[in-house]
């Protein structure tokens, strides 16, 4: 699944980016890479775009560039 | 020899608060992430040759965005002696992934690990001395904002740079793909610098083609390496990209683990940041909390009664005009010496303002039910009649008075003297409309009269502001159906306006003069009569122009203390977080919605601001769309129309600002629909800043900062401005001195051109002259009219009375398209010079004046067309213009999107 489809409370487990150019090589700056846990937060009041709390901050990103993250969704930890 | 030292970190990071400690200047701080756009130069305080660099705030040193490669450029290139890399101690993860990158360039570095006063609070520990071991490097905590650990930090990367110290790079990097790039290195020795080589290899392992393409490898080399990028790839089944960054993110994570020790109690108790935040960024509730935010700021510095325009009144009518009295110091002004009069007991005891104050609100209307009965009087019975029957009455009455006889029967009677008498009186008034004259029994009693005030507005109904009653309060007003609001006493009132004011300089405390009313001494002792021309310099100049600007400083300080709050203590990340998606409804990101909030305080930075936008396209729409959000100079015209004009509606000013976003909205899509701008909007990957409740200390500065702005420009572009046009107003183009204003060199030219204005409802040669010089400044706008508008009273009334006579029943209407003209044609010229060259080109900058012109134009036009038309239901060719207009822009902006050109 991607990162957009995770729900708002949900944490997840980033697998690997797709796309690419300087899109992919932002999301990867701000610390979404292979293994990073990630919690979605938040959706903004029309709906997009989604807080995440990613390596202890909080990084807002669009959907349609969530869903270029693709995720594995954390259920052994609570 | 000059040593410099560069900072460089994340955005947000605190690096401008620490360039301010270092350098001891006051650069602008905000807490949102890319405030600091260019580098900043700056000497470090006690020793005149070291140079601080602040670069602008980037997460890494890709080549995707323009800050990234500037500040990449100059490090690489320019070789700064040192680098102190600041970063967030709150956020270390992120924050030392630049650093990573940074030690690889092989300058000499130390890292300073900012907000220790947070990370302690928190309860977080961070081990300097092991992380200094993991990055090679010294890494000291300081405290930007109190200074703490600052200069030490700076010392130290001074000594670094003395002794050229560098640490080995860190050991980021791991299995094949270290060897991958110790072989890179191995193949392109001798072809880069030995000390950056690691740095170099990484560029090339990453195929970054700006690094290649400056470098000398040569096509078999390169082919060569380029096997063992793949190799590399294909064993970790990523692209080479991902892989330098995972595997520095691996790195930090490692570090982190070692280094850092987490509050583990903090980790689960929720931040007040998210507290806040859940409120803030609510679905519901987040964009009433927006509008809400600045409708407070918007009452807070223009309503009627609250504190902006109690200071600005003050600062108008005393500091700027006749004076003042200290505050505590003030006694015993009273009232005229005859206040004790026994036919004034009413008045007994109050002091000099009460009395003559209380019933100055019907003042105008007693002046006026007295002006239309003498015309009424004329009307009837023929020109200059009145006076002569007048005189006979007085005549008469003063004969029958002397004989202790009652009067009675004369339609004079409510004039003056006489009404004290209590009389019977008929009076005519015309109507305005039908031109018909109206007669109408007034019942004088008790030798008291009462004058009426009806709650229609003023004229509208036809009664010349009802004038015509005296019936008692709670009655209708016989020419319309409003209630009766207030009954004034006429005899009370002559007494009222009769007191003289005492001289406030004369024993009734400390009196402070206003500089008007020292102006008017200089001049006098000086020896600079009244007609001269130097007394028109600084009579126009200084306290027309200079100070009518000036007046306005409250309010402008509370709007930048409320902007400078918002700013500091985080919200504005959210604004554009909240924001984003309707953004994107027209094609631009939330992070479009930054430019256009700091062209809220100056469309300079503004357009400037919109270089954080990686796509030219958006780019250019941005700093198009940019500058129609009402500036802090604009908000002078908003705070100065709203106290003229729109007193009782003070939200008109709150509107000037939704305005301006409607119209960046509107513009926004209906630009994306033409064939330059179409295309997908820019990525919007932004870091939402942590809330900190911003200093006292740091909103005052930033607050300070902009106000002394505003005020310098008001001596250094309003001054000369209005001794230009004073000079222009005092002359006629032969270099006469003109009797009347309207045969200056500036009427003149402001007759030219008025008629481009008279759709508007301003088509004199004032508004025109108004609105050109507006160029100059935005606020040039007030101080001419205040120049231009001539008269006795205050500037603000002076206009006022300029408006009312330019069309008498639809005055607001043309107030509000002056003011809507003013405020969304192009900014001021330095603005516009900077849109020039951000724009990059000529053309793109003509097509932004032009979209701008008609766009402020169109606005205008419909405020008056149709204010007109709601007003006095006039309708006219303008009116069919603007529909016309209003229905193509309608067209452009609902039309469906054309296909989309490809992306450049």
């Amino acid at each position: 699944m991607t990162l957009n489809e995770v729900k708002v409370g949900e944490k997840a487990t980033v697998v690997r980016l797709t796309g690419e150019g300087a899109v992919k090589r932002r999301i990867m700056d701000m610390g979404l890479t292979k293994g990073t846990a990630v919690a979605v937060v938040k959706v903004a009041p029309i709906g997009d775009p989604i807080e995440l709390d990613v390596r202890g901050y909080s990084l807002s990103i669009r959907k349609d560039e969530a869903a270029m993250v693709e995720v594995r969704m954390k259920t052994f930890e609570r | 020899m000059t040593t410099k030292i560069a900072l460089a970190g994340n955005p947000n990071s605190g690096k401008t608060t620490l360039f301010n400690e270092l350098t001891g200047s006051n650069q602008y701080v905000g807490n949102w992430p890319g405030v600091t756009v260019e580098e900043k130069n700056g000497t470090l305080k006690g020793s005149k040759d070291v140079i601080i660099q602040d670069l602008p705030g980037i997460y890494s040193l890709s080549p995707y965005s323009l800050e990234e490669r500037v500040s990449r450029n100059f490090l690489v290139t320019e070789k700064p002696s040192a680098i102190l890399n600041i970063v967030d101690g709150t956020n270390i993860e992120r924050n030392l992934y630049l650093t990573t990158q940074l030690a690889e360039l092989g300058v000499p570095m130390v890292v300073a690990v900012n907000m220790m006063d947070l990370v302690e609070r928190a309860g977080d520990k961070i081990d300097f001395e092991k992380l200094g071991k993991w990055l090679n490097c010294r890494v000291v905590g300081i405290s930007a904002q109190s200074g703490k650990g600052c200069h030490e930090a700076a010392r130290l990367a001074l000594d670094y740079a003395k002794e050229r110290k560098r640490g080995e790079t860190p050991h980021v990097f791991t299995g094949s793909v270290e060897h991958a790039l110790a072989h890179i290195e191995e193949s392109i020795q001798g072809k880069v610098p030995t000390e950056s080589i690691r740095w170099y290899a990484i560029k090339i392992f990453e195929r970054d083609r700006e690094v290649i393409g400056k470098l000398d490898i040569g096509v078999g080399l390169m082919k060569h390496l380029e096997e063992h990028i793949r190799d590399c790839e294909k064993e970790l089944e990523d692209d080479a990209e991902s892989i330098i960054t995972t595997q520095r993110y691996e790195f930090i994570q490692k570090l982190a683990q070692a280094c850092v020790v987490k509050n583990k109690k903090r980790e689960k108790s929720t931040k007040l940041s998210d507290k806040i935040d859940r409120i803030v960024t609510n679905r519901i509730l987040a964009i009433p909390v927006f509008v809400v935010s600045l409708l407070a700021m918007y009452w807070l510095a223009v309503s009627d009664g609250g504190p902006g325009t109690v200071l600005t009144d003050w600062a108008n009518d005393e500091f700027l005009g006749d004076g003042w009295f200290l505050p505590w110091t003030q006694h015993e002004y009273k009232s005229a010496p005859d206040v004790k009069d026994e036919d004034k007991p009413w008045f007994e005891g109050m002091d000099y303002e009460t009395a003559s104050g209380e019933f100055e609100p019907h003042g105008a209307n007693v002046e006026k039910w007295r002006e239309a009965y003498k015309a009424a009087y004329d009307e009837k019975h023929g020109e200059g009649k009145y006076a002569e029957a007048l005189a006979a009455f007085n005549e008469e009455a003063s004969e029958k008075a002397a004989d202790g006889e009652a009067f009675e029967g004369s339609e004079f009677e409510v004039l003056d003297e006489q009404l004290a008498r209590g009389v019977k009186a008929e009076v005519w008034l015309e109507d305005e409309e039908t031109g018909e004259i109206r007669s109408g029994k007034v019942e004088v009693e008790n030798a008291k009269i009462s004058v009426a005030e009806c709650e229609c507005e003023e004229g509208s109904c036809g009664c010349a502001g009802c004038i015509c009653s005296t019936k008692p309060e709670g009655e209708d007003c016989p020419c319309c159906d409003s209630e009766l609001k207030w009954t004034c006493d006429y005899a009370m009132y002559q007494v009222s306006a009769s007191f003289d004011e005492p001289d406030p300089s004369s024993g009734f405390g400390v009196w402070i003069p206003g500089v008007a009313a020292l102006c008017g001494s200089f001049c006098e002792k000086v020896g600079i009569a009244e007609g001269t021309l130097a007394y028109a310099l600084v009579n126009d100049g200084i306290v027309g122009g200079v100070c009518t600007v000036l007046g306005f400083i409250p309010v402008i300080a509370i709007v930048f203390l409320f902007l400078s709050f918002l700013e500091d203590c985080g919200y504005m990340a959210r604004v554009a977080f909240i924001m984003d998606r309707l953004f994107r409804g027209f094609g631009l990101s939330g992070k479009s919605f930054i430019p256009m909030l700091v062209g809220k305080g100056c469309g300079v930075p503004a357009v400037m601001a919109a270089r954080t936008i990686e796509n030219k396209r958006d780019q250019r729409m941005t700093i198009i769309l940019a500058t129609f959000m009402p500036c802090g100079a604009k908000t002078v015209i908003i705070a100065m129309f709203t106290a003229i004009f729109f007193r009782e509606w003070w939200s008109v000013a709150a509107m000037m600002d939704l305005a301006g976003i409607a119209i960046i909205v509107l513009g926004g899509i209906a630009l994306k629909k033409t064939r330059a701008f179409a295309g997908e909007a820019a990525p919007f990957v932004m870091e939402l800043p942590a809330y900190h409740m911003p200093t006292i200390k740091g909103i005052a500065i930033h607050t300070w900062e902009r106000v002394k702005a505003y005020a310098i420009k008001a001596g250094v572009i309003i001054f000369p401005a209005c001794v230009v046009l004073t000079l222009m107003m005092t002359f006629s183009w032969s270099f006469d001195v003109v009797e009347d204003l309207d045969d200056s060199i500036l009427a003149s030219i402001g007759n030219a051109i008025k008629w481009f204005f008279a759709p508007l409802g301003f088509g004199t040669w004032q508004g025109a002259a108004a609105s050109v010089s507006a160029e100059i400044a935005k606020e040039q706008a007030t101080a001419t009219l205040a120049m231009v508008a001539g008269g006795e009273g205050s500037g603000a009334a002076n206009i006022l009375a300029m408006f009312k006579a330019l069309d008498p029943a639809n005055y607001k209407a043309a107030a509000l398209s002056f003011m809507l003209f003013n405020l969304f044609i192009p900014p001021c010229l330095v603005a516009i010079a900077v849109t020039f060259r951000e724009m990059g080109s000529k053309a793109w900058g003509w097509f932004a004046m032009a979209f701008q012109l008609f766009v402020g134009y169109v606005v205008a036009l419909n405020a008056y067309q149709f204010g007109r038309l709601a007003i006095s239901g006039a309708f006219g060719v303008w009116t069919a213009v603007a529909i016309i207009v209003d229905v193509f822009a309608l067209w452009a902006i609902f039309r469906p999107a054309p296909k989309a050109k490809e992306a450049e």
